[in-house]
Formats: C-alpha cells, sequence, structure tokens
C-alpha cells in the first residue's frame, strides 16, 4: 500500500450529502476484475453529459479544480454499496484524502485500505473549507496525518482523530494482510479450541 | 456481567487483541460473488497466499446474470463474462465451493446462505457486499466488507474490527393487516436518516418482531446497512430454529437439539445495556414508499410527498430539492397519485419465497395495468422451482407479469435488467440511489404486497383496503 503523509493540495468541493457509492462508481464499471481503470468514470452520471462530454454544471469539472488531490464532501460520504471500486475510482481520479462530518463505515474502512485518509472535522470546519475551496481559486489545505492536523493560509487550523493502528499502517504503507499473517500462531491456537457452531 | 447477543457473539470470535490494534476477529462464513471477489483472488496469487480455509467459504454468481431465457446461453456482455468465469476459475484453482448458473442453490448470496443453511446463530459471517447484514435474522453477526478485507479473509480467516457500539430498536406494538416488516424497517431508517446508526450493530426487538416470519426479519436485517448500521441482529427463537430445522448444512437430529439448546444462550440478557435505544410503535405504522434518492426518506401511504421547506437543517433541505427534481415529484403531491411505469419485485431484501406468496396473493384474479410492465425475479433458483410447485408462477402470469430467472437483477441493473430514463418503479429492492436501477431511473422502495398492488393499479395505493381470496 502507499503510504500517506503529508499532503498539501488544492481542494475540490462537493457540497452535497449523503454521496453514495453508486454515484461515486455506477454500476455498469464493477465488472472489471482489475483494480484499476475506475478513474475516467467516477461521478460518471453527473460528471458527464449523454454524448459523453464533461457537463460543465458539475463542479469537479470546473477548471479551477483540475488537480485536486482533497476532495471536501458532505455528511454520510459514501454510503451505500460496499464496492471498494469507489475509492479505487477516486483515487484514479486524483483524490487521496477526502473531508467530511461523516464517513459511512465500510467506504471508510476501504479507503484506509488504499492509502486515502478520510478525515473527519467538525461541521463547522468543513463549512469553512467548503466556503473557502467554492469561493477562491487554487485554495489549497495541508493535511498532516502525524500531527493530525488540516492547516490552510487563512487561519485553519482543526485536528482531526484516527484510530492508532490505521494510522501507522497509512504512515509506514502497511496492509493488513501481512501484519496479520505475524499472527499466524494465534489463529492456529483460535482453531484448534474453535468448535464448528457457536 | 449481563451481555448483549452482540457481545457474546464478539467475544467469542476474539483471535487475538494485541496492544494499540483492532480486534481480530474470526470469521466462521465467507461468501464470496463475482463482483467484489476477483481482484481479492488476483492480490493473493501475486502475494503467492493461499485461501486458508476454503471450506469456510462459499460462492455464487448473481450480480450479472442474465434473467430472461438467455439464461443459459454465453453472457452476452464480454466484460460481465469475464468477470463471471474469472470466479469460476477462482473456485477451481482454490477449493471453494461454486453454486453455478445450472445449479438449483444457486441465488442472490444472501437469500442462499439461509436456504442452504449455511446461516447459523451466533455465526460472524462476511461476504464483499453490504446487504450481508441480512444474516443477522438468524443472529448472527453479519457484515458487508471491501475487496481488500475479501483478501484479508481469504488469507487469514480472520477480519480487523474496531468494536462497534450498541444499539436497540424496539418495535412495540402490533403490525396491521398489510403493514409488513419493510415498512417496519423503512420507517426506522426514516427516524433517523441514513447515517443514524453509523458505528453501531442494531438489535431489532419488541413484540412486532418476535411475531416476523423469518422473510420478514431477514427483510428488516437486509436494510440495516441503509441506516449506517454495521450489522443487525434479531435473537434466534423458536421461529428460528423451526425455519432452519431440515436445510442441507443445519445439523440433523440429536445434533441440532443440541444446537438449539446453545443457540438460544445467545440471546441478550435481560439486565445488559445498549449504548442508544430507538422505539417505534408498529400500531401506527402505515405502508411506506420512499419518494427520494435515499431509503431515508420515505412517508407514509396515506400522506403527501414533503416540500424542501418541509424540512429545518440546510442539508436536507438541499437533499430533497434534488431528489425531488430527480424523482420528477413535486412536493406536496398525494403518494396515493404517484403513477408508476415498471414493478420489480426481487432482490435480497424481498424476493424469498414467503415474499412471493404475499404478493401472488394480492395479484390473484387481477391483472396488472396496462400501463405497467412488471416483473418478478425469484431470489433464487430453488425459490423459483417451489414457487412453481405452489403454482404461483401461473398467478402472477394470468395477472400479466414476467416470471424471471433468479439474480440480483433489477435490484442494481448490473445485467441488462434495467429502467430507461424517467421510468418509475415500485421496487422491492432496497436503494433509491440516482441511476440505482438505470442511468434516469426513479425507484419508489416498496413491500411486495405494495407494489403488487400498485401493478394492478398503474399507481400506488394503500394495501390495508384490500380484499384478498
Amino acid at each position: 500500500m502507499e503510504k500517506f503523509t503529508k499532503l498539501t493540495s488544492i481542494v475540490a468541493p462537493l457540497d452535497r450529502a449523503n454521496v453514495d457509492t453508486d454515484q461515486i462508481i455506477p454500476k455498469q464499471f464493477l465488472k472489471r476484475i482489475e483494480r484499476t481503470g475506475f478513474g475516467e468514470f467516477a461521478f460518471f452520471d453527473w460528471r458527464y453529459l449523454e454524448d459523453g462530454v464533461p457537463n460543465p454544471d458539475f463542479i469537479l469539472n470546473e477548471e479551477r479544480y483540475v488537480g485536486a488531490n482533497i476532495l471536501v464532501g458532505g455528511r454520510n460520504f459514501g454510503s451505500g454499496s460496499s464496492r471498494e471500486h469507489a475509492p479505487w475510482a477516486l483515487r484514479e481520479m486524483g483524490f487521496q484524502s477526502i473531508i467530511a462530518t461523516s464517513f459511512a463505515d465500510i467506504f471508510r474502512s476501504n479507503c484506509m485500505q488504499n492509502g486515502m485518509l478520510p478525515v473527519i472535522l467538525s461541521e463547522s470546519e468543513v463549512d469553512t473549507v467548503m466556503a473557502r475551496s467554492l469561493r477562491g481559486y487554487g485554495y489549497k489545505v495541508t493535511i498532516d496525518l502525524e500531527s493530525q492536523t488540516v492547516t490552510d493560509d487563512q487561519g485553519l487550523n482543526a485536528s482531526f482523530d484516527v484510530d492508532p493502528f490505521r494510522k501507522n499502517s497509512l504512515l509506514e504503507g502497511l496492509d493488513d494482510v501481512g501484519i496479520t499473517m505475524g499472527l499466524s500462531e494465534e489463529i492456529d491456537l483460535f482453531e484448534e479450541k474453535r468448535t464448528a457452531r457457536w | 456481567m449481563a451481555k448483549t447477543m452482540f457481545e457474546k457473539i464478539w467475544e467469542h470470535h476474539i483471535v487475538a487483541e494485541p496492544e494499540g490494534q483492532p480486534a481480530l476477529i474470526y470469521i466462521d462464513l465467507h461468501l464470496v460473488h463475482e463482483v467484489t471477489s476477483p481482484q481479492a483472488f488476483e492480490a493473493l496469487r501475486l502475494t503467492n497466499r493461499k485461501v486458508r480455509r476454503p471450506d469456510l467459504t462459499i460462492s455464487t454468481v448473481d450480480h450479472n446474470l442474465p434473467t430472461d431465457d438467455t439464461r443459459n446461453e454465453e453472457i452476452k456482455d464480454p466484460i460481465a463474462r469475464i468477470q463471471v468465469d474469472t470466479l469460476r476459475k477462482n473456485c477451481k484453482d482454490t477449493g471453494v465451493v461454486l453454486y453455478d448458473i445450472d445449479s438449483a442453490a444457486q441465488g442472490i448470496v444472501h437469500v442462499i446462505g439461509p436456504e442452504q443453511g449455511y446461516t447459523q446463530p451466533g455465526m460472524t459471517i462476511v461476504c464483499g457486499d453490504s446487504h450481508t447484514s441480512t444474516h443477522g435474522a438468524f443472529g448472527s453477526l453479519a457484515f458487508g466488507i471491501g475487496t481488500s478485507e475479501v483478501e484479508h479473509v481469504l488469507a487469514t480467516q480472520t477480519l480487523r474490527q474496531a468494536k462497534p457500539k450498541t444499539m436497540e430498536i424496539r418495535f412495540n406494538g402490533e403490525l396491521k393487516q398489510g403493514v409488513t416488516a419493510k415498512d417496519m424497517i423503512l420507517s426506522a431508517i426514516g427516524e433517523l436518516g441514513t447515517a443514524g446508526w453509523t458505528g453501531y450493530v442494531v438489535e431489532f426487538t419488541g413484540d412486532a418482531i418476535k411475531k416476523l416470519n423469518m422473510a420478514g426479519r431477514m427483510t428488516v436485517c437486509n436494510m440495516t446497512i441503509e441506516g449506517g448500521a454495521r450489522a443487525g441482529l434479531i435473537a434466534p427463537d423458536d421461529t428460528t430454529f423451526d425455519w432452519m430445522r431440515g436445510r442441507n448444512f443445519v445439523p440433523k437430529g440429536d445434533e441440532f437439539d443440541a444446537a438449539v439448546i446453545e443457540w438460544r444462550e445467545l440471546a441478550t440478557d435481560e439486565d445488559a445495556e445498549y449504548d442508544a435505544l430507538l422505539e417505534i410503535d408498529c400500531e401506527l405504522l402505515e405502508p411506506h414508499v420512499s419518494w427520494g434518492t435515499n431509503p431515508g426518506q420515505v412517508t407514509g401511504i396515506t400522506t403527501r410527498v414533503p416540500s424542501p421547506t418541509d424540512f429545518e437543517d440546510p442539508a436536507d433541505v438541499s437533499s430533497a430539492e434534488r431528489a425531488l427534481e430527480y424523482m420528477g415529484l413535486t412536493g406536496g403531491t398525494q403518494v396515493e397519485d404517484i403513477e408508476i411505469d415498471r414493478v420489480f419485485i426481487g432482490s435480497c431484501t424481498n424476493a424469498r419465497i414467503e415474499d412471493l406468496r404475499s404478493a401472488s396473493l394480492i395479484v390473484k384474479g387481477r391483472k396488472v395495468a396496462s400501463s405497467v410492465r412488471a416483473q418478478i425475479m425469484p431470489g433464487s433458483t430453488l425459490t423459483k422451482m417451489l414457487a412453481e410447485k405452489e403454482g404461483l408462477d401461473q398467478i402472477f402470469k394470468e395477472a400479466g407479469f414476467e416470471w424471471r430467472e433468479s439474480g440480483c437483477s433489477m435490484c442494481l441493473g448490473m445485467n441488462p435488467d434495467i429502467l430507461v430514463p424517467g421510468e418509475r418503479c415500485a421496487s422491492t429492492s432496497n436503494r433509491n440511489f440516482e441511476g440505482r436501477q438505470g442511468k434516469g431511473g426513479r425507484t419508489h422502495l416498496v413491500s411486495p404486497e405494495m407494489a403488487a398492488a400498485a401493478a394492478i393499479e398503474g399507481h400506488f395505493v394503500d394495501v390495508r383496503d384490500w380484499e384478498t381470496e
């Protein structure tokens, strides 16, 4: 897994609550058997018009957000389907971190399995980031995982919680399977005493 | 110390709790389907790892399958065909059992797990599918995971999990005729919205839950994810054990009796405490219809579609504005006046034999409105066979329904069954997200009875008023 340590980037705003994983990557694109190739289809129904040209009314198509690696969204971001294709698509679209007031559980976990950092800030902090990115051109924040802070050059200084285990995995770029394989003796022992049913 | 059912199952499955790490939980049953597994198997191959317990892993094909008469031909969509073939190859290479398209045990993964008796009380069950919560109806801790976690479970038969909080959702009173499990769960999600239960494992309790049959309990647990919960649970009781007895992979004879004694111990202790409580009065409950683009945007059949100004929270106001625009609805419209084009009775929420029986009672002796195309996709091949044995297919066909093959089908439209832009569908599935059933399609979530009645009338109707034979 790729490391996530510190990221300074333009912020792209998506001011909608309950953005679900069906919107992030619609079902017709879930048929691939690879982890790649999803980025161009992210937000497909919102992002493109019927003839496949970019929808000028969709905010992430605006030139000022090109190259953004941070997305700020509404509450309950990533709700719905467990498809990991959603973080794969967002990552390929360029996003390494998403800021919101809340995330759906499975989506949040899926992000962290892919070197992406979901950042939960308070409503007023998210409102600030949202407003500044909507208003300005080239508005940037810095997300520092080590110090667990989000800052900008207009006085924002927000801190966020992250599970210490997940934090370490992201900082070091460790994947879970490798760590758990180190506990195979414990798993063997558990299986010895485990009964077929409860 | 008094414990909740969740705590009992959780503690029973802790493999390790290393300092500073989330608990490592053992997984008793891993369900696999074609969409969320290929990248996980591929990762095992690349890292030279094996499937640790193929004997605790089962798979089926459900998302991509056609439900029409091309069923037994090669899947036309080449990418879908590769995905299905990849699962076949992965199962063959790793020794995981596959219930393929030609098996009677094939079906939607959350229908066949219980149907075949794999799903049992006290188990931990995962699947790369959010509706894994369905299996909680048996008192098993069951939840959806992503593909990286699928890989983790394949390789280690364990999962790392932060311990969730617990919530009790108590359904008091009795359901009125025509009001169903679907209406219970839709109204509960409507109470707190689609993130209302995030971070919780929900246990459903109360008289109305105890009186539900297993299909109803599965409907309730199936949609706990739509309220954001990690999992839903219902204590196993005689209803559970009677339903399970005799199924393929359920213990037999004395072993079953012994198992039942153990399973009864799972129930939450009398003095145990939950972190949160939500109470719902079933006496007042009416059939529900979703009006918006998430499963929290629901209302009763006798009410009107809300207007954005009915909401206080600015995010709710803008959500309602967007939803009404997408759905082509105006606030203040009487729900009964909403006309529909399509009816879908299917999905892991409501395509079990009990659901089909309930819908058939509404349909019997009546005709589908000429303006409506109505389809039934049974939850599994076995369900379809059973329904045909009972003559349900004839009732539906005589009324003008299309009687199709099993699969996820139009719940998410990965196969060719989709809505065209602007089409409005009464659907027994679980998600009314924008584009879920096809780009521009408009989904209204309802019970099988309400979907059947809407098919007949061409618009939503209060099924409580209906006479059945």
